[in-house]
């Protein structure tokens, strides 16, 4: 359980499934799902959500802008 | 896709606003879209949206226009730098910069750069070095790498035949026109982090009117170099940054 608690979504219409945000994971969270989306591709989904930190190194290299990512504020700051 | 914030949460990385919601016509993995956004973080962070124009080259990055919610122009064939130039000059106040590939500003185009960056005008040059011609099907371009095999060098580029690769950074860093070049990549968080730095750097050069600034980026071409996107960012890193090396040239 990481010490501080992130959320990603994927805009699966939108993604490519290249898989550089898997890659980028220092967490490995991320993986290809096997479904595929409109376009046929396999597209990247929260496999372990439970390791993410909310540290947005998947959005940050993801060509396509499809990650959206989210992390919960401190108890004093909620 | 908008997407709605839990309550405790707070968002910490979401779709840049001036990156439309057109899908890329991008190979998967391609670094355009990469470098595409950074552009849009760097234009809303210092505020520019309704003041730049982008000139956008011929190439796979030709519909640029499409992707970014800001006013461009189309340049013919290697000339981006030129047209750019003439904008700027009516516009001095606005912040123009050119978006090439190798192809466009190394091969077609590269009489109007070195002219550009020599007259020292007051634009920005973001520069995508990619090693090939990846639009027309992965052929070899100026900057292709010695030995490296393509779908015209098929048992790799000769220097005896082709000459050896083209360094535009390095070249243009010796014009005194030139106030700012560097050399980034966008294969992993941290250097994402650094072009963007580098962008910023190069926009507020232009908006200070300093001289010309290019920013070189060492790109991949999964489809053109026959990789998946992860292998070719790994091939990148083993070949084209040793060629290539990152960082600043020359910052003046």
């Amino acid at each position: 359980m990481a010490a501080v608690k992130g959320r990603v979504v994927v805009d699966i219409e939108r993604c490519k499934g290249c898989a550089v945000c898997v890659a980028a994971c220092p967490f490995d969270v991320l993986a290809m799902a096997r479904e595929v989306n409109g376009k046929g591709y396999h597209f990247s989904f929260m496999a372990r959500p439970e390791n993410c930190t909310g540290c947005a190194s998947c959005a940050l290299v993801c060509p396509d802008s499809c990650i959206t990512v989210f992390r919960q504020l401190k108890k004093q700051e909620a | 896709m908008a997407q709605e914030c839990m309550a405790g949460e707070q968002v910490v990385y979401a779709k840049n606003r001036l990156v439309t919601d057109n899908v890329m016509h991008y190979c998967p993995g391609c670094s355009h879209g990469t470098i595409h956004k950074i552009i849009g973080e760097v234009i809303t962070e210092l505020g520019l949206e309704d003041n730049c124009i982008g000139v956008s080259p011929v190439g796979c990055s030709v519909l640029a226009y499409n992707y970014l919610d800001i006013d461009w122009a189309e340049s013919a064939h290697g000339r981006a730098c030129a047209v750019a130039t003439g904008i700027k000059r009516v516009y001095p106040d606005k912040m123009v910069f050119t978006y090439q590939g190798d192809g466009d500003l190394a091969a077609i185009g590269t009489g109007e750069t070195i002219h550009a960056c020599n007259r020292g005008e007051n634009i920005t040059v973001i520069y995508v070095n990619n090693a090939i011609y990846g639009m027309t099907g992965g052929q070899m371009s100026p900057t292709t790498l010695t030995g490296m095999v393509t779908a015209t060098s098929p048992r790799g580029r000769d220097v005896n035949l082709h000459g050896y690769p083209y360094k535009i950074g390095d070249m243009v860093a010796m014009l005194d026109g030139v106030c700012y070049v560097t050399r980034q990549a966008v294969n992993s968080p941290a250097n994402v982090r650094k072009a963007k730095k580098a962008v910023r750097t190069a926009f507020e050069n232009s908006m200070n009117r300093k001289g010309l600034s290019l920013v070189e980026f060492v790109a991949t071409c999964s489809s053109g170099w026959k990789l998946s996107p992860v292998d070719a960012n790994r091939w990148m890193e083993e070949n084209l940054i040793p060629a290539y090396p990152l960082g600043d040239i020359k910052n003046v």
